[in-house]
């Protein structure tokens, strides 16, 4: 069975359990770290830095305003190169369409060029269901996918493991999908990369299907464009005979000139590299040359309606660096999982509620997964301002009604500090106890893990009063 | 009707949390400004800003709030704010209160009176001029740059140069001193397992320096700290900033807090 995020629990209640897990705060707090520091080394190594990020959001901003004329191009200019274009409104209707294109060529395993969109809509359930196998292909993903495991990270799936865990899963579950793991294997990451290298090289060389996501399709030449570390995306990419790549309406960029811009930041923002190791660029079919069959599934699941939000549109500006989460005080100390979403951390906290609504408990607990510290607003490439949207979103949620004991309360509370009179009395009362906590007993959350402060015996205004008294 | 005597142009709001739980901030700002001869009132109709309210999604709330607080202070020039979190919420929360109530009018004051709201230490450094404020602590102290202070209310520098003019101060720099200290208002008790796991670490970061005072610009932050050290038994003071620039050579060292001998 392929695990799923599917009924998982709210974002307070999934954060409680992981928090408690010593062994994933300290995995998380080492490889966050590692990469946060090479990342703010690379940035700061540009000086048109802030320029870039400027263009990249424009440019992503141009994108959102003309989305339908550029979707349009990308499926002409893709046609025209001699691949097929779909769309699909949903997760339904595109797991149908990629288990029906698979079908068609009579394949039972298809491998896969890590994508998350194909986590958001389940892909890989749904082509189990149709008794097709899907195998991962970069490293990450397949450790995630080995240990019947979830992503906790847009760049590193398995970043919420460390080595031993990874040497255990290897030695554990490789020999039950394909080549065993090499007797004697260590945690040592050569050694750890050899193995995966031996495993999964056999998936690729047999794959006759592979399926891929972007991380951008370039408008006026109908380009799609992968960006990876590891080269096993190449080889799906170009071994296999039929490819299909599924991909949100949101990745399209204009121009190559504008790809220039993206190329420049996601790696330094990603993975603290200058350039991606492997940049893989196709343009529908070439005769005698990579895939003969090339399918273009074009996903909307939830982003037009993200688009219709004025202040939260720019969550579809994200390129899916993962320095928001890197940085992030409260990911790093969650994890991935607490968001119950393929997309994590601050961009999740937004993302997810922008594309699903905030009638779930889930997705209306995300924009309170926050203490807008607003570390994430620094190192967006694409300047989400995160804290703007989690407000907004709050907004919406408060004015969803979901929490009506709580809006009494600080309604009350409201009322009484609108009016002098009923606040100076509640102050002298008991101080700010009086309308805002209770005077000495525990309050929930607060007293689990702090002491309430002392009462102090005079209110700053009766200070006040008595020495302006003095002085008149 | 009698004239209205004259009265000072320059008003504190001193924050609903800082007038119930920490005066200390309050009557430290007051003894600091007149010391550097700024006569400040206090208007006595004030109450919060809302800040709560509308980081929470309550922005209708927050609008009632902000109509009061624009009648509280529309006459003052200047509107003092021992806190770069509550002095940023007529500039951030604000207008999209009065935007969210459909309240043109509100908008128009709030874009008026906003400018002239100023968090205390850039009130001291910009508008002032000064750094030296004739201040003397004898202390260890380090300080927590709050997230609002940091990164919406922009102080920079500002803080650690007040704190680093003061006479006889041992001033040591927190280690991951930009990391929030895991309060975020509510959300210290809409995630408290987070939350203490943030406030867990600023804690023992701050016990890292072996400061015998951590001070900062927002009671709020401190009260979440002071209450995890208070909670583990530390000895650590928390302060705000106002009340270590408040203290003169007269007032001698800061009773129950031990003495250094720094360079002076
Ligand atoms: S929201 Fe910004 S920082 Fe976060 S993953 Fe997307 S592009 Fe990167």
């Amino acid at each position: 069975m392929t695990r799923s995020f599917l009924g998982w629990p709210a974002f307070p209640e999934a954060a409680e359990r992981e928090v408690g897990n010593r062994q994933l705060r300290e995995n998380l707090g080492r490889a966050t770290g590692t990469i946060r520091g090479k990342r703010a080394l690379l940035a700061a190594e540009r000086p048109d830095w802030e320029q870039l990020r400027d263009s990249a959001a424009a440019i992503k901003d141009q994108v959102l305003a003309g989305l339908e004329q550029y979707l349009l191009q990308v499926e002409e200019k893709v046609t025209a190169a001699g691949g097929t274009v779909h769309w699909a409104r949903d997760a339904a209707e595109a797991n149908r369409i990629v288990t029906d294109l698979v079908r068609a060529t009579g394949e039972r395993e298809v491998v896969k060029v890590k994508s998350m969109l194909t986590e958001e809509i389940g892909l890989d359930a749904a082509l189990e269901a149709a008794g097709i196998s899907a195998r991962e292909t970069d490293l990450a993903a397949a450790i995630v996918q080995l240990g019947d495991d979830l992503p906790s990270h847009v760049v590193v799936p398995a970043l919420h493991r460390n080595r031993t865990e990874i040497r255990d899963i290897f030695v554990r579950e490789m020999g039950r999908h394909g080549r065993p793991a090499p007797e004697g294997l260590t945690d040592d990451p050569a050694e750890l990369a050899d193995a995966a290298r031996l495993h999964l090289r056999e998936k690729f060389l047999g794959a006759k299907v592979a399926v891929s996501g972007a991380n951008f399709v370039v408008a006026e030449t109908g380009t799609l464009v992968v960006v990876e570390s590891e080269g096993n995306g190449r080889m799906c990419l170009t071994l296999a005979d039929t490819l299909i790549s599924v991909v949100g309406i949101e990745k399209t960029v204009p121009t190559w000139a504008d790809l220039e811009v993206f190329l420049q930041l996601l790696a330094r923002n990603a993975t603290g590299e200058r350039m991606s190791p492997y940049t893989s660029t196709w343009t529908g079919t070439t005769d005698g040359d990579g895939p003969r069959a090339f399918h273009l599934v074009l996903v909307d699941n939830g982003r037009t309606r993200a688009l219709a939000d004025p202040v939260g549109r720019q969550a579809l500006r994200c390129i899916r660096c993962g320095a928001c989460m890197n940085t992030c005080p409260v990911y790093r100390r969650t994890g991935g999982h607490a968001y119950g979403s393929v997309y994590p951390g601050p961009i999740g906290a937004i993302l997810n509620p922008l594309l699903k609504g905030l009638d779930e408990e889930q997705t209306a607990s995300l924009p309170y997964a926050s203490t807008l510290c607003g570390a994430c607003n620094e190192v967006c490439p694409v300047r989400i301002r995160f804290t703007d949207v989690l407000l907004d979103l709050r907004a919406q949620v408060a004015d969803g009604g979901k929490h009506p004991v709580e809006r009494a309360a600080l309604g009350a509370v409201g009322a009484v500090m609108a009016r002098p009179a009923a606040w100076k009395a509640a102050v002298k009362g008991a101080g700010l106890v009086g309308p805002l906590l209770p005077a000495r007993t525990p309050v929930p959350g607060w007293t689990d893990n702090r002491a309430l402060p002392d009462v102090p015996r005079e209110s700053f205004r009766s200070w006040w009063k008595r020495n302006e008294g003095e002085r008149a | 009707m009698p004239p209205n005597p004259p009265r000072p142009r320059t008003a504190l709001f001193v924050t609903c949390l800082n007038d119930t739980l920490f005066p200390g901030a309050g009557r430290a700002t007051v003894t600091l400004l007149r010391r550097l001869g700024v006569e400040v009132d206090f208007p006595a109709a004030q109450s919060c800003c809302g800040q709560m309210h509308f980081n929470t999604g309550y922005r209708k709330e927050t609008a009632r709030l902000a109509r009061h607080f624009v009648d509280t202070f529309a006459d003052y020039e200047e509107i003092v704010v021992p806190s770069a979190s509550c002095a940023g919420t007529p500039v951030e929360a604000y207008p999209l209160a009065a935007e969210a109530a459909g309240d043109r009018g509100l908008a128009r004051a709030v874009a008026e009176l906003a400018p002239r709201v100023v968090e205390l230490t850039r009130y001291l450094t910009d508008r002032l001029g000064v750094e030296q404020v004739g201040a003397h602590f004898p202390h260890r102290v380090t300080y927590h740059p709050t997230c609002h202070s940091l990164r919406a209310t922009g102080l920079g520098e500002r803080p650690h140069r007040l704190l680093r003019a003061v006479a006889g101060i041992d001033y040591v720099e927190l280690p991951a001193a930009e990391e929030c200290c895991g309060f975020g208002g509510t959300f210290a008790v809409k995630n408290p397992a987070v939350s203490g796991a943030m406030n867990g670490d600023k804690a023992r970061h701050v016990l890292e320096t072996g400061a015998h005072v951590l001070a900062a610009v927002d009671s709020s932050c401190l009260m979440n700290i002071g209450g995890r050290l208070t909670r583990d038994g530390h000895r650590v003071r928390t302060l705000h900033l106002a009340e270590i620039l408040a203290r003169t050579e007269q007032d001698g060292p800061l009773p129950g807090v031990p003495v250094v001998e720094a360079a002076r």
